[in-house]
């Protein structure tokens, strides 16, 4: 081995699996990507999370190579794959937006001539893959006659036979049924146990709650959060829901009572967010108002919760930058005009429900300040982004 | 995937400790000439390559006249040597039906897996974009070749089944022998590659640029056609032995005695100004692009 080699392979093992600077993607007018940073760690399992033309994709683009930034540097274990091309690529697997294969040859062909293009024996892996993603009876059938979850696992397939330390998934359960998504969860949960970092986009954000420990979110372009997936719950606050006798009646009570704040009625009864002192006089005061409890619930928040909280409203300023910049990158917003985008406004209506609980959660983030528009900013260096010695 | 955790449990990280070795850009290559065979739209310009030339014996056979004009000294001798054939197909071919078939390829090689989405699938593997590049456009280039060589074989065989392995006449009037002759006729469709080539690198240009397959293929032969009509404007005369349809017919001084290789020569250089601008920048723009479709 030569030298160069040596070091590279040493500084690969120290490097981190993707570490992105300032990345920043334009075209012509649209912003897509505004100085995002990453920073994902050896044995993550990281979601990477934002709303549909956020900049998600354009990012994992970005990080293979596929795409050239505008500004900034992104490293798949020290190599930037922009400037070494392939060679920065070792180790790393994985697919952006579905994965595409050439629908004429059938899954094994198409698997051989990907195994091809690795060379290092990545052929005689070829029935060890087709088994862990269990495709090995439609091997021989071309991929044109695949379903959607076929093919999505044959991406997986196709990423394994690189034997990847760094895997990079873009949505791999979009289009799957529920057996199917179950699947593919146990899959990288699996996949995460045999001390692969995994990188995963997703809008799924149960699998992402259930599967990873450290996010990024992303919206219009910017990193609203990232760190310790449990760090940001934390953050979210204490969450309550309230069963009464008279519901409309509590929400009334409890917006009048010092601590309680964004109480919303709904189908399932009141929901509030408050300090655990504060709930005493708040069941003292309904009571004294005529209203009996049925159940009082602490909820801790979801990441659904917290997403929404963090992308709608334009409501989270990056960084710690206090909320003011949660427009920042209003033009990233126009890319969703090339289609992208539509779907986000799907997000914003399932998040509806919660949409009253957000953006002046004035607890939510401790250090990271509250900006004008109510919107909390996370911290700059939130708790979970110190880098692992 | 229902029973993964039953599955036996393949080690599938790597445990690698050295650099692992990379493929060559002969194995990329190979994988390009696999991908075209499987494909059915490249077998459409080999059946017009191929077909062209039997239903010209097959007219030739059943229509007895073979008054073609004294314009072309071949045309008469159909029916005295099978040579002929070849050499005449070469003429007719060589004007526009080659420059397409070279063009149904070489627009597309790019632009499709660009447009399918495969290129990302690939560009995320362990072979570099200067790689990739290379193997696609040689794989265009091969497949003109293979188009030409395959058009002369037809042609030759149906023409020597018809009218017999003889001597032909050449254009400077001198007898040459049959096997010489049959040298001669693929030693043309050598030096006819020379400007159907440099169309191919026009096609892996318009291919890599535009990212539309119907385009490149539209613009390669929109690309010969408006060659073809500058060297009809008068005035530009003087420039007609640069344009890259004046290198058609190239091969006519094989057809001399002596050999006359001045116009292969030029051929050449005229064509390497033409080629090698085009396939760099075609290099340049699939070394630097975004990809991002499919």
């Amino acid at each position: 081995m030569s030298t160069r080699a040596t070091e590279d392979t040493a500084r690969g093992d120290e490097a981190a699996p993707v570490r992105a600077r300032g990345l920043v993607k334009r075209y012509d007018e649209v912003l897509a990507v505004d100085h995002i940073d990453l920073n994902v760690r050896a044995g993550d399992v990281y979601g990477f999370l934002g709303p549909n033309g956020a900049g998600k994709t354009t990012t994992l683009r970005m990080a293979l190579g596929l795409i050239m930034p505008t500004e900034g540097t992104v490293e798949l274990f020290g190599r930037d794959p922009i400037r070494q091309g392939a060679r920065a690529l070792e180790g790393v697997a994985g697919f952006v937006e579905a994965p595409r294969f050439y629908p004429y040859l059938t899954g094994r062909k198409n698997l051989e001539l990907l195994a091809a293009l690795d060379g290092d024996g990545a052929r005689e892996r070829i029935d060890e893959v087709l088994a862990v993603v269990e495709l090995a009876p439609r091997a021989k059938h071309k991929v044109g006659g695949y379903s959607h979850g076929m093919r999505q696992r044959l991406g997986i397939a196709a990423a394994l036979l690189r034997r990847p330390r760094l895997l990079i998934l873009d949505e791999p359960a979009t289009g799957l049924d529920p057996a199917g998504m179950r699947d593919m969860r146990e899959l990288i949960r699996r996949l995460a146990g045999e001390g692969i970092t995994v990188l995963l986009s997703s809008h799924q954000l149960p699998e992402v709650q259930e599967l990873c420990d450290r996010v990024a979110i992303v919206d219009h372009g910017r990193v609203v959060y990232e760190g310790a997936l449990a760090d940001l719950r934390r953050q979210g606050g204490a969450g309550y829901r309230l069963r009464t006798t008279d519901d409309a009646r509590a929400v009334e009570i409890a917006r009048g009572q010092p601590g309680v704040e964004h109480a919303v009625g709904g189908e399932h009864g009141v929901s509030f967010q408050a300090q655990e002192r504060d709930v005493g006089p708040l069941s003292l005061a309904l009571a004294q108002g005529g209203v009996g409890i049925l159940a009082l619930t602490p909820e801790l928040a979801t990441l659904e919760d917290l997403f929404f909280r963090l992308t709608e409203n334009g409501g989270a300023g990056a960084n710690g930058e206090g909320g003011t910049n949660g427009g920042a990158g209003t033009k990233a917003g126009e890319g969703t005009k090339a289609g992208e985008g539509t779907k986000a406004g799907e997000g914003t209506k399932a998040g509806e429900g919660t949409k009253a609980a957000i953006g002046t959660n004035a607890g939510m983030d401790p250090d990271g300040g509250v900006g004008p528009n109510g919107g909390a900013g996370a911290p700059r260096e939130p708790a979970g982004t110190e880098t692992r010695p | 995937m229902s029973t993964i955790e039953a599955s036996p449990t393949p080690t599938l990280v790597g445990a690698r400790t050295a650099r692992a070795r990379r493929p060559s850009t002969l194995t990329a290559y190979r994988w390009e000439l696999r991908k075209l065979r499987s494909q059915k739209r490249t077998y459409l310009g080999l059946v017009l390559a191929v077909a062209l030339p039997v239903i010209f014996v097959i007219f030739q056979n059943v229509h007895q006249r073979h008054d073609h004009g004294a314009d072309n000294i071949f045309a008469p001798q159909i029916t005295q040597s099978g040579l002929a054939t070849p050499v005449l197909m070469l003429l007719f071919l060589s004007v526009f039906m080659l420059p397409l078939i070279a063009a149904l390829v070489a627009g597309d090689i790019v632009a499709a897996e660009d447009g399918n989405g495969t290129l990302k699938t690939i560009l995320t593997r362990s072979v570099n974009r200067g790689q990739v590049f290379a193997a696609k456009a040689l794989a265009a280039m091969t497949y003109a070749v293979i188009a030409v060589f395959l058009s002369a074989a037809v042609a030759t065989a149906g023409g020597v089944a018809s009218w017999g392995f003889n001597q032909i006449v050449t254009f400077s009037d001198t007898v040459v022998s049959a096997p010489k002759a049959l040298l001669l006729v693929f030693a043309a469709n050598a030096c006819y590659l020379i400007p159907l080539l440099t169309v191919t690198c026009i096609g892996v240009l318009l291919s890599t640029a535009t990212r539309n397959s119907a385009a490149s293929v539209v613009g390669t032969v929109g690309f010969v056609i408006l060659l073809y009509i500058v060297a009809q404007i008068p005035g530009l005369e003087g420039i007609r032995p640069y344009l890259v349809t004046e290198q058609f017919e190239n091969w006519h001084g094989l057809l001399r005695t002596p050999t006359d290789w001045a116009p292969i020569l030029h051929s050449l250089w005229v064509c390497a100004l033409y080629a090698g601008p085009a396939l760099f920048a075609a290099y340049l723009v699939f070394l630097r692009r975004d990809v991002a479709g499919g």
